[in-house]
């Protein structure tokens, strides 16, 4: 099909553009834009009437100009080729190569948006991935193609943390394919430098494809970025079969962008100035993980966001927390006190947990003893607030043992080596160990039979 | 010449088209060349603004737009229940079977199944004058539910022509009346009824049955009654969902309807998967036999999940009008409210309170107003509506607009408390925050049905729980040990009631759920402990004696341990709570 240039542009107004006269546009199809340099830069169309378009420009659009810039209407979305050469590949943004293996060619072209899954096509995700890291693994269990991110603050260790669960996660058994997406969308240079030296150390940089828009690259890029690396991983989980863990960092810096993107384009802004469909816009990527009835593979997402000003309740972790299935929180104190990972559990959660443990799948117990130690250390910061007004030493005997426990729960269950991988029966049994710290009449989360079967009960000595 | 608008301005799901004279307010019309779905929000001169319920990418301006004749409307008939739809009524199955996993654009799919035939027994004869809403056929639809095909509102004549009982598909005309003024209309066993217009039934009456749902907390403190409104708000992680779930699961509603509006996808799997396994206490049959699904999750398009909880209430009407009590949960109404936000930016209106229409509060009252408790046109049954909607507030912060206008339309407040989730204390419905309108107009039925005393022992919970709190504050303060021992002993049966009562594990067999009588006697039971415990307190028996761990463990395990057709071994716990303290007075007696 014949594709009509068009010469001049009516406005420029950041990275939008204003093309007037034209015709025979379609809304959401990509553009090429030629600048009064001869660089080709791309674009999408926004909004669109009878003879007007609005563009956006993913580069930018700094060096064009109202009357040399050139633009060509390409008449489709915008569409990635992909291959199973994407692996051990790193891309820019907008899925062009950017190290030097060469653009990636294929017959496969897939719409960057897809489309949403059917609800009635999910498979319920069920199988449970041991991570290693006691406090998730005990806690907030992460099931193969559920959404959990981390809640973190700047300053905190969420990379390492990310990183961490990326090297010892096993998403399935040895003989399933195993790879990671890993998008980062306007993080520091040396953050994305500290996560391919991470996948290099643990042995999976070949099967890992990044897709990487740093601080310093155009904002509108990572718009398209995630979206780009879901498509891959929709690509390698549903027709290469593969279990896909997709880590996307930093999710704050993506929602800027896109109000930068709503306030440029005049919208009205909802909270915080981000546009009213910030939700909408967050939950088009957040549910793309997922499993589908009669395929094996699967995507587990790893979103991390930081907090601005470690405020939970700020928009952009706030609209995430409604979308995802659950969330891994940390906590400055927590840090302070070296303990790593710093994982606040009371406000974390699993949504999928209650499905993907218990003896099936983990243990009988471990559904109730992480109950149990959920409602002890809430307890324990009950009692470290009065402690704080009238002394530790004023404190019932009872209450005196909480603050040990908690003591303990911090230094031994959630404190663990970057390098230490622990299992699900170490993970259950240190579990054990902390909470037989507490007479057994306080735990009114564990039936008798768990308390019979685990409960370490002391003898005069105080042996157990 | 069929009218044939032109498109003008493409914005997302907004869309301008010309050329639209003749097309009407809140007309069902087809978009573009792909006939996307769409309806007519707005009419100016020559010039329509359309929402379109797809995802509009690749049309383009000139493209043509289609007109339907009549307003977006779902289709009413047998197939109903068991199945799940989207916001617009198309099952989701039949879209698997046509489009694979992911669902395209401008696949059209009758909602109900064409093919399908039901065993119909006619009940009218020929010559019979049949009234609105009067029953001409019914057959059993599920093992629970029988159909009953109805007369549609406004329609009424005499019997002209009848088929014999027998096998039918919906498309099949099963009765012809004729009224007075010779309009003969095909009564078929299907009717088309727009989503927006509230069914008409004949006259509203008042409420006075509540609707169990077998939640202690909700059931004996902040009960609902059958034709009832309730909101249940809270941030995310405070159980909203789960809530909902347990209510679609165990209320003691006929029909049960379950909007998954702009939610989460694996929440509807979850769903689909758990419920047909479920056994309804009351029926001993499968909980998806009464259940009808809407899921138009939150990256489904935005105006189809504003649809969605339009479609879903009129099907609960057209199930009401059979004579049936219908349960409607809609998770969550935020974000139906937050599609009407969205909507209303991309048509550039001016905005009231962060950004959300000045009409929300409008909109919000129009729909549960809908609930209600009615006698139904035609055979003058009775049959109600219940809605239950989930709102989330940004940031757990009840302050903003939609908690504080849907707390204006609605008359029970489950309002569920981030502390008590973050404490695993399930379902954490706050008891100082949360409130029901319906107490006093439902006191009659619980003493007839539960037990004379039912309020005053609720009554009395409820104000130990309000002592326990201001007690607690004063415990933060200065330490449990200088508190006296009478308002210690407060404490420990106000803990009593809060595990042993008010926590119900969802996921235990037992517990999950108590039927009336059971939460009467679990709460009896606490309170007659604290009954023979006090006496002594003024006997000073100290209250480390008075809390054994032994008596009170056992108690707290009562919720678990004992199932609702097993009540007499609550009754028989009395006497050891009587052998107890009998004991520990007899030895400080001495």
């Amino acid at each position: 099909m014949l594709k009509k240039e068009y010469t001049g542009l009516a406005n420029i107004n950041g990275p939008l553009i204003v093309i007037e006269n034209v015709d025979d546009v379609a809304y959401d199809e990509m553009v090429e834009i030629t600048a009064p340099d001869g660089e080709v830069r791309k674009g999408r169309v926004l909004q669109v009437s009878s003879n007007k378009a609005v563009v956006q420009v993913f580069e930018g659009s700094t060096g064009l100009n109202i009357n040399e810039s050139r633009v060509k209407f390409l008449k489709e979305p915008m569409k990635v080729a992909l291959s199973k050469d994407i692996l051990g590949r790193v891309f820019n943004g907008v899925g062009e190569a950017a190290d030097d293996g060469g653009q990636i060619y294929s017959e496969n072209k897939y719409d960057i948006n897809s489309k949403p899954m059917n609800p009635y096509s999910r498979q319920y995700p069920r199988n449970y991935i041991q991570t290693g890291v006691s406090a998730v693994d005990g806690l907030m269990t992460l099931i193969r193609g559920q959404k959990l991110p981390i809640f973190s603050g700047n300053g905190l260790p969420h990379n390492q943390l990310a990183a961490q669960i990326t090297r010892q996660a096993k998403l399935g058994k040895d003989d399933e394919k195993f790879a990671v997406v890993f998008v980062a969308m306007g993080i520091k240079h040396d953050e994305s430098r500290y996560f391919i030296k991470s996948f290099e150390e643990s042995g999976v940089l070949q099967n890992v494809v990044m897709y990487v828009n740093l601080a310093d690259d155009p904002s509108v890029e990572r718009i398209i970025a995630p979206r780009v690396a879901l498509t891959a991983a929709e690509y390698l989980a549903f027709e290469e079969n593969m279990h896909i863990l997709v880590v996307m960092t930093d999710m704050t810096s993506y929602s800027e962008a896109l109000r930068e993107l709503s306030s440029r384009r005049g919208e009205v802004p909802g909270r915080k100035g981000y546009p009213g469909y910030l939700y909408s816009d967050l939950a088009s990527l957040y549910e793309r993980a997922g499993m589908i009835k009669g395929r094996e593979g699967s995507i587990t997402q790893i979103p991390i966001l930081t907090m601005p000003n470690d405020d939970i309740t700020h928009p952009i972790p706030d609209l995430t927390g409604y979308i995802t299935e659950g969330q891994i929180v940390l906590k400055r104190d927590l840090f302070q006190r070296d303990v790593y990972p710093p994982i606040n559990i009371l406000p974390s959660l699993s949504r999928l947990m209650k499905d993907g443990v218990g003896a099936e799948y983990t243990r009988e117990d471990h559904s109730d003893i992480s109950s149990q130690l959920y409602a002890a250390y809430s307890h324990v910061n009950e009692v470290k607030s009065l402690a704080s007004v009238i002394g530790e030493d004023e404190l019932s005997k009872i209450d005196q043992k909480y603050l040990e426990f908690g003591e303990k729960f911090e230094n031994k269950f959630l404190k663990q080596d970057k390098f230490n991988s622990r299992d699900i029966e170490e993970t259950l049994s240190l579990a054990w160990d902390l909470i037989s710290e507490l007479p057994e009449h306080e735990l009114d989360r564990l039936s008798e039979k768990m308390i019979d079967k685990y409960y370490r009960r002391k003898d005069e000595n105080g042996e157990t | 010449m069929e009218k044939q608008g032109k498109i003008t301005f493409i914005n997302g799901p907004v869309v301008e088209a010309e050329n639209m004279t003749g097309y009407i307010m809140r007309e069902l019309v087809y978009v573009g060349k792909l006939k996307l779905v769409g309806e007519i929000i707005e009419l100016d001169g020559n010039s329509a603004t359309i929402q379109v319920y797809e995802e509009t990418s690749g049309m383009k301006p000139g493209e043509p737009v289609f007109s339907t004749g009549h307003p977006l409307s779902v289709q009413l008939g047998p197939g109903i229940i068991g199945n799940i739809f989207d916001g617009i009524q198309r099952p989701l199955p039949f879209l698997e079977e046509k489009d694979g996993p992911f669902i395209q654009r401008g696949t059209r799919v009758s909602a109900l199944d064409p093919e399908k035939e039901w065993e119909l027994k006619i009940l009218i004869e020929e010559g019979d004058y049949l009234k609105s809403g009067q029953i001409v056929a019914e057959f059993d639809e599920t093992s629970v539910i029988i159909h009953k095909i109805m007369v549609p509102p406004g329609k009424e004549g005499e019997v002209i022509e009848r088929v014999p009982d027998g096998r039918y598909s919906i498309d099949h005309v099963i009765a012809k009346i004729k009224d007075k003024e010779e309009n003969i209309t095909e009564i078929k066993l299907y009717q088309e009824w727009p989503i927006r217009k509230p069914r008409p039934y004949l006259d509203r009456l008042e409420l006075g049955v509540p609707l169990l749902t077998g939640q202690r907390v909700l059931d004996t403190f902040f009960p609902i009654a059958k034709g009832g409104t309730a909101a249940i708000p809270g941030g995310f992680g405070a159980g909203k969902t789960m809530t909902q779930h347990q209510l679609a699961k165990w209320s003691d509603a006929d029909i049960i309807i379950y909007i998954g509006c702009g939610e989460r996808g694996n929440e509807m799997t979850d769903v689909l998967e758990e419920f047909p396994e479920l056994e309804d206490p009351e029926t001993g049959k499968s909980m998806m036999e009464r259940t009808v699904l809407i899921a138009n999750t939150s990256n489904m398009p935005v105006s189809a999940r504003e649809a969605s909880i339009y479609t879903g209430i009129t099907l609960g009407e057209y199930y009401r009008d059979m004579g049936y009590h219908v349960a409607i949960m809609a998770d969550s109404t935020s974000r139906w409210a937050e599609a009407l936000r969205e909507i209303s930016g991309r048509l550039e209106e001016m905005p009231a309170e962060e950004g959300f229409p000045a009409y929300l509060p409008t909109r919000l009252a129009e729909f549960y107003e809908r609930a209600g408790y009615v006698k139904t046109l035609g055979e003058e049954n009775e049959g109600s509506i219940s809605l239950i909607g989930a709102v989330s507030p940004p940031g757990a912060d009840f302050s903003e607009p939609v908690t504080q206008n849907t707390k204006r339309f609605v008359r029970c407040f489950w309002a569920l408390d981030k502390s008590l989730a973050a404490s695993r204390h399930f379902p954490a419905v706050s008891w100082l925050d949360s409130y029901s309108e319906y107490l006093n107009d439902l006191e009659p039925w619980y003493k007839d049905n539960v037990n004379e005393e039912w309020f005053e022992l609720r009554s009395r919970a409820m104000s130990l729980l309000k002592e326990e709190s201001r007690l607690q504050d004063i415990v933060q303060l200065v330490g449990e040990d200088v508190l006296p021992d009478n308002q210690r002993l407060i404490l420990e049966v106000a803990k009593l009631i809060k595990i042993g009562f008010l926590q119900q594990n969802a996921f235990d067999d037992i517990d999950r759920y108590s039927d009336i009588n059971k939460q009467y006697w679990l709460l009896k039971i606490i309170l007659y402990l604290y009954d023979q415990a006090q006496p002594l307190v003024k006997k000073s028996v100290p209250i480390s004696q008075l809390k054994n761990d032994e008596l009170f463990n056992k108690l707290l395990r009562l919720k678990n341990t004992v199932a609702n057709d097993e009540i007499d071994k609550i009754k028989e716990f009395r006497q050891e709570i009587d052998d107890f303290y009998q004991q520990l007075a007899d030895s400080y007696q001495k």
